[in-house]
């Protein structure tokens, strides 16, 4: 099952920071489910997911002024 | 949430956790590493501040001076502390920044009687002391004891810094024999740049904590040499002696014993960096 990590209420750059520390903990090739509020925040989450080496699933809006960005682990990522 | 970090962590560490050669893991390595930093004067007062801002978890300062008025143009963590011990300033200084890092004071000279006993707690040694015999026993004890060891020297307006590690060479390796006593000048006669310590030791402080993340290249078989006159750096490679007397292939420094350094003392002139 998918990992969740509500981060509404939260701000730059720790909003990645936390996503990165969730992933670290977590095995390869599982997911991540992000909750964020903020659409700066979930282009920057995902841009800096990206350029980590993390594969981005999916980026969707799931309700007024929230985002999801759902990622997966790779094996070792930088 | 976020592991074993507290929300203070995560925002003290963000922008080093951040880095991919970091990440939380790097963080959780610094905040259980151990740092002995020995003099906490010109080298020692920024490898100590950027240590203890980079969390690494317990920091060791050697110093048995007292801060005096004509430190504080080049140390500077000692601000309003004239008179006090150095190590308790330097405690104070690193509680006021970062209440992750525990500081073990020792108010004592490093000697032939304590060097292993001290060195042997820690991971990385930073040499901040100020004279030569002191450079051979820090050298010698942290090859017997085999820690990594950050080496910086200065005067006037130049410095450099290398890193010993086993298997590299060590600082007798380079420098077989201190100088005859009186050849180099000591600060208090030629001077030294105020900001001068203040770059040599910062690189010190960064060796340390790439040593312990075990990022980058270190400066192991190269002295790192720096003019702020010229505003030049410069790099020297540095060969392992196999005829040398403490990690040669048959050394005659076995055991740190005082009769090597007392000889160097006695001619050896306080350079107070």
């Amino acid at each position: 099952m998918a990992e969740v990590l509500d981060l509404r209420g939260e701000v730059c750059p720790y909003t990645f920071i936390k996503t990165k520390l969730k992933l670290e903990e977590m095995e390869s090739a599982e997911d991540l489910t992000v909750l964020l509020d903020d659409s700066a925040a979930t282009a920057n989450v995902s841009k800096s997911l990206h350029s980590d080496g993390y594969e981005i699933l999916e980026l969707r809006c799931i309700s007024q002024g929230v985002w999801e960005i759902r990622v997966r682990k790779h094996e070792s990522p930088t | 949430m976020s592991g074993s970090f507290t929300e203070e962590q995560i925002r003290r560490y963000s922008r080093q956790i951040i880095l991919p050669e970091v990440g939380g893991k790097g963080q959780r390595r610094l905040l259980v590493s151990r740092v002995l930093v020995l003099g906490a004067g010109g080298l020692g007062s920024p490898a100590i501040a950027y240590l203890a801002a980079a969390g690494v978890g317990t920091l060791g300062i050697i110093d048995n001076d007292l801060v005096e008025v004509s430190n504080l143009q080049r140390q500077i963590i000692h601000g309003g502390n004239v008179g006090l011990s150095k190590a308790k300033s330097a405690e104070s200084f690193v509680r006021n920044l970062n209440g992750d890092v525990d500081v073990i004071t020792y108010e004592e000279r490093f000697s032939a009687a304590n060097a292993r006993e001290i060195v042997k707690e820690y991971d990385f040694v930073v040499d901040g002391s100020d004279n030569f015999p002191t450079h051979y026993l820090i050298n010698d004890t942290c090859v017997l004891e085999k820690k990594p060891c950050s080496h910086g020297s200065i005067l006037r307006y130049e410095g450099y810094a290398t890193t010993i590690k086993p298997g590299g060479p060590c600082y007798r390796c380079i420098f077989k024999k201190p100088p005859p006593p009186g050849l180099i000048p000591n600060c208090q006669e030629a001077g030294v740049f105020g900001v001068l310590p203040g770059i040599i030791g910062t690189i010190q402080a960064s060796e340390a904590l790439k040593c312990i993340l075990g990022i980058g290249e270190l400066l192991v078989g190269r002295l790192l040499c720096f003019n702020a006159l010229d505003m030049t750096f410069y790099e020297a490679a540095a060969e392992k002696s196999e005829d040398c007397s403490v990690c040669g292939e048959q050394p005659k420094i076995t055991k740190i014993d005082a009769e090597n350094y007392l000889e160097m003392m006695a001619g050896a002139e306080e350079c107070k960096i």
